[in-house]
């Protein structure tokens, strides 16, 4: 009997459909104690110049640098000065900050949505950190951290959340939707992981030119299924682009686990190697960790070795936006049990135990990001909240559809201007 | 009978035809076990399991590329787009693979499949949470256009889309979920349960596909519309004393051109109402149609009223949508002489 007989598979298992369910779901406990956390300092770090393979054990570790006292251990410690440390700490503590404020302002009406990175802070800050002033990134809508890391200016950013008048974009965006050329931030667009390939293609127009700057792609771990991660990955190797495109693991996707994009079977900084990459999996909430594997890319990305997959591992502390309401799917205290703790404590208290911080500074710290904070969001407000724009200069939003004005849309703006009249 | 809202009316039609059905089986972003992002699949996971709807990848191609697939099994796949403006990664599974397969295999293979997608402004949801993109999917051969505009039509309409044998995309007018919008956004929402559409029967039934709805009766004027745009040129009909006939269209193709029609040639007079984008929109389906069949009846130009060809701008939000004024002022135009 052939395999093709059906009588010959008579006995054969039903086939069964899995489909990934996470391990907790509201009303559990949460419990992460089967989580294998590598201690700091554990993993090699191999040279910069390094072959693709020799990260790939990497990219099923975990390149942590702070340890559980808060000291900085490991061939992946950065050591930076204490000044250093200090502006990731601030800035960290700004961009929490500034979330909460806009959350609330959200809240109070006076704009549409909005959208925080809560536990994910030292991810962007610390990249920003290690990489040059011009290189470019095409971030998500989590990334808000390297315009702060950059001193993009607080209230530019919360005019852009208000679509108020000192939004450059003319209010076109949603809120968070922010871009800005001179900071090397590219326009963050709603349709996940188009930008991925857009950061290769950006690296390679540097290679062609001979420059010196590179670019860093940024998705979540959820919209890694999309095709576009692909597309980038497949770009990325052949031409050896100098890029680092980072995946940002905080192992939620609006409501579905990190298991939905395939992380119950492998790490995502794992599909580097399928590609021939050089791939890291990083501590994402250990800034030291963030700023030296970004830093170990770079290198490598500007000395023409080629593209890193930086997996940072975190968690998405609070709702997806705030449209969500997290404790539908998961449980309310996850985020409390989370093991690799919050990233902001675990900076301050390196510092703490280097002797370069203490409470009251911190107190300090957290006192004038907030005075910092409110200052902006006042000078914001003075030029509008959302619900007063839209009436007034009617005509821009006909403007920049194309180069110039056709004939179809000036004829449209003529008549929107006299509905805004009659 | 129950009084239902349209996302709770899309929930019922799930339940009926997954229970008649075990073929069926629904799948998309976060439809699983939080029930949708608009929690129109809300109880389907624990009601039948969460091999008939489970929660997918972020990955419009491959949703609509293995439900593609699963179709060709033999199952009857009903995906959830989790809003038009993202259908775009699926697109090319739609058009060159779902819309062809009976016409390039000579009906060797079919593709009975429902793809839902939220659509439409109104919601101050910018550019990717706006768009009304029915048109690329009118423009493609082999695929229908759905667009209900209330509870039962929803629930009638998404059933026969579902028991239908050929693929269908399904635009659901998110503005309108929750209570119609007559386009008056300074206005408190009034919630379904006010209206006799709210009115769905609990069981099996059907909208059949193709058959338009004439929501008013009309001497004067035909308005052609469908989606939110049917409450907005309603109420915008009535404020203006214009004695419309209002014709709901339910579905864009296979279009009810038997009725546009007849009340065309009734009323001698034609406006379109759509949000889209007026260039190249499906309103230029229509208006091209009208005066086909028409032009002889026809005692002034069809206009359209649509939304301007820019993306969706968010803070312009009521600068875009087409609300009373662009109504008023068509109305005016096409009742002038
Ligand atoms: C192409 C596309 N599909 C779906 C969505 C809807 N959506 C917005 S955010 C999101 C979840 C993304 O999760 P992840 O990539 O993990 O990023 P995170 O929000 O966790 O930072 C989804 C499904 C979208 N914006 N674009
Ligand atoms: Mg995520």
């Amino acid at each position: 009997m052939s395999d093709a007989d059906p009588q010959a598979r008579r006995n054969a298992p039903a086939l069964t459909l899995h489909v990934p369910e996470p391990p907790y779901r509201p009303g559990d406990t949460p419990d992460f104690s089967s989580l294998v956390v590598p201690p700091a300092g554990a993993t090699a770090r191999p040279d910069t110049t390094a072959e693709p393979r020799e990260t790939f054990p990497l990219t099923d570790a975990l390149v942590r640098v702070l340890d559980e006292d808060g000291r900085a251990v490991g061939a992946w410690d950065p050591k930076l000065d204490p000044d250093t440390i200090r502006k990731m700490l601030r800035d960290m503590v700004i961009v929490r900050v500034f979330d909460d404020r806009m959350y609330r302002a959200q809240r109070q009406g006076k704009t549409s949505f909005y959208m925080k990175c809560t536990g994910e802070e030292a991810i962007a800050v610390a990249t920003a950190g290690a990489m040059h002033r011009d290189d470019m990134h095409f971030p998500t809508y989590r990334q808000q951290g390297l315009l702060v890391s950059r001193g993009y200016p607080l209230t530019k950013m919360m005019c852009q959340i208000y679509s108020n008048a000192g939004d450059h974009m003319k209010g076109r965006q949603l809120p968070i939707m922010y871009s800005d050329k001179e900071h090397g931030f590219f326009s963050i667009s709603g349709n996940l992981g188009t930008q991925y390939p857009q950061a290769v293609g950006w690296a390679m127009a540097s290679a062609i030119k001979g420059d010196s700057r590179i670019a860093m792609g940024w998705i979540g771990d959820g919209a890694t299924a999309e095709g576009d991660f692909h597309s980038a990955m497949t770009f990325a190797t052949v031409y050896n682009a100098p890029v680092i495109l980072a995946v940002v693991n905080n192992q939620w996707a609006i409501s579905s686990f990190s298991g939905l994009a395939g992380a119950e079977r492998a790490t995502f900084a794992a599909r580097a190697v399928g590609y021939g990459m050089a791939g890291l999996r990083v501590d994402g909430n250990d800034a030291l960790a963030v700023y030296a594997a970004v830093q170990w890319a770079s290198e490598r990305a500007r000395s023409n070795n080629g593209p890193t997959l930086i997996e940072f591992f975190t968690y998405r502390a609070e709702g997806h936006s705030t449209s969500d309401d997290p404790t539908g799917y998961r449980p309310a205290g996850e985020a409390q049990q989370w093991p690799l703790g919050d990233p902001i404590a675990r900076l301050r208290q390196h510092l703490v135990a280097l002797g370069e911080w203490d409470d009251e500074r911190h107190d300090a710290l957290v006192k004038q990001a907030d005075a910092e904070v409110r200052a902006a969001q006042k000078e914001a407000e003075k030029l509008g909240i959302l619900s007063e724009q839209g009436r007034e200069n009617i005509e821009s939003m006909f403007e920049d559809v194309y180069a110039d004005v056709p004939w179809n849309v000036a004829e449209q703006r003529d008549q929107a201007l006299k509905e805004a009249q009659g | 009978m129950a009084t239902m809202n349209m996302i709770q009316a899309i929930n019922s039609a799930h339940k009926v035809t997954m229970a008649r059905d075990p073929d069926v089986v629904v799948f998309g972003e976060d439809v699983g076990y939080f029930g949708g992002v608009f929690r129109a699949t809300e109880g389907l996971q624990r009601e039948f399991g969460i091999t008939r709807c489970f929660d997918a990848p972020i990955s419009e191609g491959g949703i609509v590329g293995t439900a593609v697939g699963m179709a060709a099994y033999g199952l009857k796949p009903v995906v959830e787009i989790q809003f038009a403006d993202y259908i775009y990664p699926g697109y090319d599974q739609i058009v060159s693979e779902v819309a062809r397969m009976r016409y390039r295999t000579a009906a060797e293979w079919t593709m009975p499949m429902v793809i839902r997608t939220p659509y439409g402004g109104g919601i101050f949801g910018g550019q990717t949470h706006s768009q009304s993109p029915e048109a690329l999917f009118t423009h493609v051969a082999g695929l229908k256009v759905v667009i209900p505009s209330n509870p039962y039509d929803a629930k009638g309409l998404l059933i026969a889309a579902i028991e239908d044998p050929d693929p269908v995309v399904f635009f659901e007018p998110k503005r309108i979920y929750n209570g119609p919008f007559d386009g008056h956004h300074d206005r408190p929402v009034t919630p379904w349960a006010k209206r006799a559409e709210a009115e769905v029967p609990d069981d099996h039934y059907t909208v059949p596909l193709g058959q338009a709805r004439v929501v008013r009766e009309g001497a004067e004027l035909t308005v052609l519309t469908y989606g939110t745009m049917v409450h907005v040129a309603a109420a915008a009909a009535e404020e203006n004393g214009v004695d419309a006939e209002i014709i709901d269209l339910r579905t864009l193709v296979p279009l009810d051109i038997a009725t546009i029609e007849a009340s065309v040639k009734k009323t001698g007079r034609c406006l379109v109402v759509v949000e889209a984008t007026r260039t190249s929109g499906f309103a230029s389906e229509l208006v091209t149609l009208v005066q086909e069949r028409c032009f002889y009846h026809l005692e002034a130009p069809v206009e359209r009223v649509t939304g301007w060809d820019t993306p969706y701008p968010h803070a312009y939000e009521w600068a875009y949508f087409p609300g009373p004024k662009r109504m008023k002022f068509a109305l005016e135009k096409v009742m002038a002489d």
